[in-house]
């Protein structure tokens, strides 16, 4: 269980980051999951991508839904308060958390039953409302604390480790959220950690609705033949369009690349994106033509992976609201309370 | 015409207008309710009205009320039955002797009027028609024609009225003279053709005195204002919308930073209940002051949540605007149905504040202090109003702030306190009352985060399933509800002239025809002390009116006395000892309702052994 105490100490000659914190300033608990669980790798690139981005932690506010996925945020930033609210209700509570503070970090962490199915409307209506946050959905096509039941992203035709085979259609988080207008979007495979890593990165310097679909194999459910899910079949159809590398700070940094296929892309905070292509074809500005893509390759059986899309230009719900620059949170009487001689003026108006 | 003489009264009738709804007859209604207010009388209007855009019926009342009773009275002395598809039904309603006011451009069959009554036709449509060409001009100022008649028959001064258009219609000329052209078109013709005044007359009088005229839902929403609410997300529903647009209009006036323009407020639009209440939540949960409005079947969707803000500690101020119920119930009509349900929402064991305005004015007291209580007890605070107070045009006493006033942001852990190596336990009750401090997220770089979960947990917010760490976490809980009872606003009691056995307990907008029903009771020679109760949990001072009376009436707007209920389960009280006094057909409840069902019983208490009444 989560209460099991880790060891504080740490090697002397671990390496810093430009605040002075080191990995281990990033970690949580240990994790409960069971060993091998896809999720602890995707927890693993959080503290990588957390620590290469050298952010303090505790500006960090990590929320989640129920399930497996949603116990993980207790297994990193153990500086940074956590919230595991109520089954699907992630969204909801982030934008909440969110409006009362623009200044902290918002990393939403749900899986597919809790975005896809019971929190299906939540999920779509933060992406909607352009809440600036990094929404990951730990997806594993399967109901991993109930033992195994699938799940609404578990394919049309994939086999539950019982052997039933599912008859209903996938929904892909990802095709919704482009066509929600989410204005960072991304999927990955939580095996494939160089890939990961920079994409989580990116995703929290974009700001807006920022979205990461990581496939994550459920070790104990669905890893076996006949399920889309497993570490192997998603590493046989994985499609991956692009790989990224995020660059901190504004200085161009020589990157080692041939010309022609590195495209860079500067984030709000400042840091840039150096966009390798491996699908020559693959335009991550066009939603149009990111949404054709996946499509097309859905049907072939072919998992897309990489940055799907970007918008640098990208507005939030802030703005959208012409909320004041200083967090709701620190307003106080003086300036929230329009006083009695107003509350006179009213009271004339009502006469 | 009449077996009944006509009725003859000054400044103390009831006049109903039945329109269609979407006429535009609401604008013109309420005009007449707040001419009448320009006379120095008082007046209690209420809308009734169909769940419906238009076409429906709808019926606005109004309370003409030199002595100030507020509550609905029932029966109708004047309908004003400007709607053919209830015409019948309005003209059974009349008191006998009373009066009705009708569009007579159409001869109507002596069938469908009654003798007993005085009919009184004038030809609005006609005279619209010679008026006006143009059709939505023809639909509005009939209204208006219709009020310029009535103003005559009832002895109104037209120039009181003339100013409350003034006022109404500053600065858009056009319109003003053009509504005044149309109120003398109705006055000159009702002077000229009918014998005015009738018996029913309003005089001037100095009974208004300072008070304001406002609806309880404006008056919680600058409450929330007031109260400091960053944070609003909401789902529309009737009758609770009008919180969330109220408060909308007065942030736009009130909370806009005057040099950047920027907003000290952030409003969503929910997808649903669910949304409205976790924004609430996770905007409370990182520090901010929020709240949702809703209603009834809102409150049914949110009940997770409220069990999550229970147990996981998370400030949160519910607005009910209650209607009648269960399921989609009765959308427009009021009723108080939601007691219960508030009070013990969610699965498990769990207990929420609530409060209980009687009007406008504490409508905006309670909704201020909503945001201090649930700070203060990191918990879910409703705010229980009804229909009737929510959406009605309300006389009460002028909103108060006192400017010294600052915000009870209840027990929070600093950075500062952290660094000076304060113990923090999330769940540790440091101080005996049940009340844990929080930090907010971000508070400092390595003390103070804890994981906020809806699981069970130690002192420390870690993770456990063990029982006794549990148990010792549910009985914190209960102790923090205890120290609530002192927080709340305290129940108020009136006594009677004299020592009596006889008690009654009431709520909420039952406040106004429960004050008049006394004056009816004691004119029977039933002496009642009372206690209105504003909040849950129960404050000792309720205990101690039921030990001191024989019977307590219980007073309430819903079928199944569920105040009552709440009473008896949580004083351990013989419920034999209180008298369930209900009234639950979605009107609001009338003074002559209270006084006939608190008489008979005592008329029989009064005839019959005690033993034999009760058994």
């Amino acid at each position: 269980m989560t209460y099991i105490a880790k060891p504080k100490f740490h090697h002397p000659g671990l390496k810093k980051n430009a605040l002075g914190y080191t990995h281990r300033d990033y970690e949580g608990k240990i994790s409960t999951l069971c060993a091998g669980c896809g999720h602890d790798s995707i927890t693993a690139s959080i503290i990588e991508a957390c620590y290469e981005l050298s952010i303090e932690p505790h500006r960090v506010a990590k929320i989640s839904g129920i399930g497996c996925s949603s116990k993980t945020p207790d297994y990193f930033l153990g500086n940074s308060h956590g919230f595991n609210s109520v089954h699907g209700r992630m969204p909801s509570v982030l934008t909440g958390a969110n409006l009362a503070n623009r200044d902290l970090i918002y990393l939403g962490v749900s899986g597919d039953g809790d975005s896809a199915s019971i929190g299906f409307g939540q999920f779509a209506h933060s992406i909607r409302r352009g809440v600036n946050m990094t929404y990951i959905v730990e997806n594993n096509g399967v109901y991993g604390l109930t033992k195994g039941q699938f799940s609404a992203t578990a394919d049309r035709g994939s086999k539950s480790k019982k052997g039933v085979t599912n008859t209903d259609n996938a929904i892909d988080l990802v095709a919704i959220a482009l066509q929600l207008g989410a204005t960072f979007v991304a999927r990955s495979f939580s095996g494939d950690k160089s890939q990961l890593v920079p994409l989580i990165a990116a995703a929290i310097g974009h700001k807006g609705a920022s979205f990461i679909d990581v496939i994550s194999p459920c070790i104990a459910f669905n890893n076996h033949a006949g399920s889309t899910k497993s570490f192997d079949y998603v590493r046989e159809h994985n499609d991956a369009v692009n790989r990224l590398d995020v660059l901190v700070g504004r200085d161009p940094i020589a990157v080692d690349y041939a010309p022609g296929t590195v495209q860079v892309v500067e984030q709000h905070d400042g840091s840039k994106i150096a966009l390798r292509k491996i699908d020559a074809d693959y335009d991550p500005h066009d939603r149009l033509g990111a949404q054709t893509f996946l499509a097309r390759h859905a049907a072939k059986g072919q998992i897309v992976t990489g940055l799907l899309y970007v918008d640098p230009e990208a507005e939030d719900l802030h703005e959208h609201l012409n909320t004041v620059e200083t967090p709701l949170n620190a307003l106080e009487a003086d300036t929230l309370c329009p006083g009695s001689a107003v509350l006179d003026k009213i009271n004339a108006s009502l006469r | 015409m009449s077996d009944k003489k006509p009725i003859s009264s000054v400044n103390d009738f009831v006049v109903r207008f039945a329109n269609v709804n979407g006429s535009g007859s609401a604008s013109a209604n309420e005009m007449f309710a707040r001419a009448i207010l320009r006379h120095g009388v008082p007046v209690s209007p209420r809308n009734i009205f169909p769940s419906n855009i238009q076409g429906l019926p709808t019926w606005y009342e109004v309370r003409v009320t030199e002595a100030g009773h507020l509550g609905a009275r029932g029966g109708v002395d004047m309908m004003v039955a400007m709607n053919p598809q209830t015409w019948d039904k309005d003209v059974a309603g009349i008191e006998p002797g009373g009066y009705l006011f009708y569009d007579s451009t159409k001869p109507m069959p002596s069938t469908k009027f009654r003798d007993d009554i005085t009919v009184i036709g004038v030809p609005l449509t006609a005279i619209t028609n010679s008026t006006y060409t143009d059709p939505r001009q023809r639909q509005l100022f009939k209204n208006i024609i219709y009020l310029g008649a009535l103003s005559a028959l009832l002895d109104m001064d037209p120039k009181l009225i003339e100013q409350l258009i003034g006022d109404q219609y500053k600065g858009k000329e056009k319109l003003l003279s053009s509504n005044v052209h149309a109120l003398h078109l109705g006055r000159d013709w009702a002077l000229q053709n009918l014998k005015c005044p009738i018996g029913l007359r309003v005089k001037k009088s100095d009974k208004v005195g300072d008070r304001i005229f406002i609806e309880g839902n404006s008056a919680a929403a600058l409450g929330a204002v007031y109260g400091g609410a960053t944070v609003c997300a909401w789902y529309p529903i009737t009758p609770s919308s009008s919180v969330a647009e109220a408060f909308t209009a007065h942030c736009k006036k009130y909370r806009h930073d005057p040099e950047t323009g920027k907003a000290k407020y952030a409003i969503v639009q929910g997808e649903d209940e669910l949304a409205s209440i976790g924004i609430v939540i996770g905007a409370s949960w990182n520090g901010a002051r929020a709240f949702t409005a809703t209603s009834g079947p809102g409150i049914s969707l949110m009940t997770e949540f409220i069990g999550l803000s229970y147990f996981a500690e998370i400030p949160a101020v519910i607005m009910n605007i209650q209607r009648a119920g269960p399921s989609t119930g009765m959308p427009t009509r009021t009723q108080q149905c939601d007691i219960i349900a508030c009070a013990y929402a969610s699965h498990g064991d769990t207990k929420h504040v609530l409060l209980f305005p009687e009007d406008p004015a504490e409508a905006f007291e309670f909704a201020a202090a909503a945001f201090d209580l649930a700070e203060r007890l990191q918990t879910t605070i409703f705010l229980m109003l009804d229909l009737d107070i929510g959406m009605n045009h309300r006389l009460c006493r002028p909103l108060k702030w006192d400017d010294a006033r600052q915000y009870d942001r209840g027990k929070v852990m600093t950075a500062a306190m952290l660094e000076e190596g304060r113990d923090f336990g999330r769940y540790l009750d440091v101080d005996g009352d049940g009340i844990p401090y929080r930090t907010y997220p971000g508070t400092h770089p390595t003390k103070g985060s804890y994981f906020t979960r809806g699981t069970s947990r130690d002192r420390y917010a870690r993770y456990s399933e063990e029982g006794t760490v549990y148990a010792d976490n549910m009985q914190r809980l209960m102790r923090k509800f205890e120290t609530a009872q002192d927080l709340v606003p305290r129940p108020l009691q009136a006594n009677a002239e004299r020592p009596t056995k006889y008690g009654v307990i009431y709520f909420g907008s039952t406040s106004p025809a429960m004050d008049e029903a006394i004056g009816l009771l004691e004119a029977r020679g039933h002496q009642l002390d009372r206690l209105r109760i504003r909040a849950f949990p129960f404050h000792s001072s309720v205990a101690s009116f039921l030990a001191e009376h024989d019977f307590v009436y219980v007073v309430e707007q819903n079928r199944d006395s569920q105040l009552r209920q709440l009473i008896v389960n949580e004083n351990g009280i013989d419920p034999v000892r209180l008298v369930p006094i209900v009234h639950y057909d979605g009107t609001p409840i009338t003074a002559r309702f209270i006084a006939k069902a608190i008489g008979d019983h005592q008329d029989h208490l009064k005839v019959t052994p005690l033993r034999k009444a009760v058994s």
